[in-house]
């Protein structure tokens, strides 16, 4: 808007108000524009957790409205810590955390580094390689169920096309052993784009002048990667594994779909237990407090490693 | 002066014309899974908006999201649903918990008697505490694990011969579970028609309630019980007898032998594209797919028979399933709501019920001379209705059954341990929880 328009609204404002708020000092202006968000987040943020805290300290059930409400303490955060079968679903968190994040950041630099080396085509790989993170979780959980049928799936028939076994005689998602690798490969399958999307940026930021630099001092290209493009693409590789880390921790629905926490309880992560607690026992102050557990650990781990990552980005 | 009288009498008229249809004329929400069952509902439900002038709207969930999606709804005191057909497991919780209302005095007011239901539905869908003269629903839908099986399989004559060389008896419906796994060996892997098919489809789904409900049709036959029948909450030694570990085995058993590869996570739907798909000779699975199969244009007419879940050594059981219908307790048309109830609970609504595709639970339907004989399952549903039992329908019923999911999945699905460890952990489960409950 032109200063002309500017000074039109300042005059046909009615002076009581132009008055008014000109008395406002720009310290309450900020406020009256924050509120909002402030207030929504009070309320849909800060004010859940506090509630989610309370509860956590009661045996609360929220389909027993009859029931009286008691302080139990700790005893929900004794019963968790103390209960096998949540350290159970911690290992097998764990394990589907740690490869995930594994595969992710290796795939997803290798695709990276690849595709910064212009080619022709190039554009359309990259398009091609970020579609299954555009999916639905819901889509690729069933669509990869489909795949993993030992009658009907490819994803049998390719191996048994490699391996030569008979393409029936294995099944992934019904397998002890196999089951959890199946849904690493799901999700390797579908979040890797976005390691890589997140790795090309970092390569492409690298000025080209660096490079120029290290090939005038006849560094080797292994050299000029272990000292330039790791140390440069290093924080927005810690970036991604923040993230990933982070989705991980709270993954649910592919694992819901694939394998539904089974066989037996072999993928049954936190995240599937902790909705089994509450949205399915109904045991409300448990629930709690194992979210806030998990909170905890989430924000204490997140925190811990954002301090690692900006002690990289300020070398 | 006459003009003004006729014109005030107009609008007075109107007035309490449109009055008098907004007092009679309610919107009511019916809660329900989103099945075939439903479905015909919804058409049987057209003769109630015609005959009462309230209109009815309907609120289906499907199956895996069904428990989670009305029981947020009743635990939240929500008003989508006036009606609610609510399942079997949900009455003790609904009770208890003042979700659903008491229809006691309702019946009695218009002479609608329990004693012309199915006693096992009376029992299953309506009664908290159970076996006490408290009814929280009106049977709505009678349901119950049974089989269906390729006939014109077992009638191939190439078969019949090698299976009576190999058996030494005719194949043909299973008498006992043992048969049944002898049949489902049989056809393990064979070829029929230049296609390789399988023995059975069973339950075996984690998530849910999905291999509870299948293993219990082999457990309740082996000699399983929930409890001390002399001794509520007495569970050891019943739960985990020999007897029930040996079930279990045989259930087991039949995974490891004679089902589709890779149907490690399978339930109602699964089953039903498996036996359709012509993957495999006999399905588990509960009563209300019959008339679907019936129907297929692949598997149904006289390609399928069905029959009862077979005696096992210690007895003759089956696994109910099935719903009644409920008034929300959070109801704000609850006079139109059970107006529904009674208008459902007439016999013709009932035989017509029946005839769209609903399995209706009055005993003037069930017993009608005519009614074995009017479609090809009607004979084993009444077989198998009369042999049925149910899971626990306490208030904690989720906590049990999660216990029960986990621990027989692990065994069965998974390998891991023992049958009479499984039972063991099992027992230990529940004692928890029925002490946490104040139970024992």
């Amino acid at each position: 808007m032109s200063s002309v328009g500017i000074d039109k609204l300042a005059v046909s404002t009615p002076p009581e108000i132009g008055r008014r708020i000109r008395g406002l000092s720009d310290r309450a202006i900020a406020w009256i524009f924050v509120a909002p968000t402030i207030v929504l987040l009070l309320a849909i943020n800060i004010f859940p957790l506090i509630w989610t805290i309370r509860l956590s300290f009661t045996n609360f059930r929220v389909n027993r409205p009859n029931e009286v409400v008691k302080w139990v303490g700790l005893a929900n955060y004794e019963n968790i810590l103390t209960d096998p079968d949540v350290w159970h679903t911690m290992q097998a968190t764990a394990h589907f955390l740690f490869w995930t994040l594994f595969f992710q950041i290796l795939i997803g630099f290798s695709l990276a580094w690849l595709i910064n080396r212009k080619f022709k085509g190039s554009d359309l790989w990259t398009t091609i390689i970020v579609l299954p993170m555009m999916l639905s979780p819901a889509v690729v959980g069933n669509f990869w169920t489909f795949l993993y049928q030992p009658q009907i799936g490819l994803f049998n028939y390719a191996v048994a096309l490699v391996t030569g076994v008979d393409a029936s005689s294995f099944t992934m998602i019904g397998n002890v052993n196999l089951a959890p690798w199946a849904i690493v490969i799901v999700d390797t399958w579908m979040w890797t784009p976005f390691v890589m999307l997140i790795c090309l940026a970092g390569l492409r930021s690298i000025p080209d002048s660096i490079y120029e630099a290290a090939e005038c001092d006849r560094a080797s290209n292994w050299r000029q990667f272990w000292t330039i493009t790791i140390p440069m693409v290093l924080p927005f590789l810690m970036l991604a594994v923040l993230f990933r880390g982070i989705e991980n921790f709270k993954m649910f629905d592919l694992v819901t779909l694939l394998t539904g926490g089974g066989p037996g309880d072999t993928t049954l992560v936190t995240s599937i237990n902790l909705k089994r607690e509450a949205f399915e026992k109904w045991r409300t102050g448990y629930a709690s407090a194992y979210a806030v557990i998990l909170f905890v650990t989430i924000y204490g781990l997140a925190s811990i490693y954002v301090k690692a990552l900006n002690r990289v980005k300020q070398r | 002066m006459k003009r003004k009288f006729a014109l005030y009498s107009a609008v007075a008229a109107l007035a309490a014309g449109i009055g008098t249809g907004q007092a009679k004329a309610d919107d009511l929400t019916l809660c329900w899974a989103a099945w075939d069952p439903a479905n015909a509902l919804v058409e049987l439900s057209k003769d109630f908006e015609k005959a009462s002038g309230n209109k009815m709207h309907f609120e289906f969930v499907p199956w895996p999201n069904f428990a989670d999606r009305m029981l947020n709804e009743l635990n939240s005191g929500g008003h989508l649903c006036d009606l609610m057909i609510g399942d079997s497991q949900w009455i003790g919780g609904a009770a208890e918990n003042g979700q659903y209302i008491k229809l006691n005095d309702f019946f009695d007011a218009n002479k609608i008697k329990m004693d012309d239901f199915i006693p096992a539905t009376v029992v299953g869908y309506a009664e908290w505490p159970k076996n006490t003269p408290n009814y929280w629903a009106l049977p709505a839908f009678g349901d119950v694990v049974g089989w269906t099986y390729r006939k014109d399989w077992f009638s191939k004559p190439e078969l019949q011969k090698e299976f009576k060389e190999k058996y030494k008896r005719d194949l043909a419906v299973p008498k006992s579970l043992d048969e049944l796994k002898d049949i489902a060996t049989f056809f393990q892997g064979r070829e029929i028609d230049g296609k390789k098919v399988y023995g059975a489809a069973i339950y075996t789904e984690r998530g849910s309630e999905g291999i509870t409900m299948g293993v219990t049709n082999a457990l309740y036959n082996y000699g399983f019980e929930y409890q001390n029948p002399n001794k509520p909450y007495d569970l050891q030694g019943f739960v985990n007898s020999p007897d029930a570990a040996k079930g279990l085995e045989y259930y087991k058993a039949l995974y490891d032998c004679c089902v589709p590869p890779g149907s490690s996570d399978w339930y109602m739907s699964q089953n039903i594209d498996a036996y359709k798909s012509g993957q495999v000779a006999m399905q588990m699975n509960f009563a209300f797919i019959w008339p679907g199969v019936n129907a297929d244009p692949n598997v149904g007419g006289d390609k399928s028979g069905y029959f009862p879940n077979p005696a096992g050594p210690k007895g003759h059981f089956a696994q109910l399933g099935g719903q009644g219908i409920s008034v929300v307790a959070n109801t704000t048309h609850k006079d139109a709501a059970l107006t529904y109830i009674k208008w459902f609970a007439q016999p013709e609504v009932q035989k017509k019920w029946w005839s769209v595709g609903g399995y209706s639970a009055l005993k003037a339907v069930v017993d009608d001379p005519s009614f074995a004989t009017s479609q090809p399952y009607a004979q084993t549903f009444l077989d198998s209705m009369a042999i049925v039992k149910d899971f626990w329908a306490e208030p904690s019923y989720a906590q049990l059954l999660l216990a029960m999911q986990k621990r027989v999945h692990d065994y069965v699905v998974a390998g891991h341990g023992t049958a009479q460890e499984a039972l063991d952990g099992l027992v230990a489960d529940w004692t928890k929880v029925f002490k946490e409950e104040g139970k024992i």
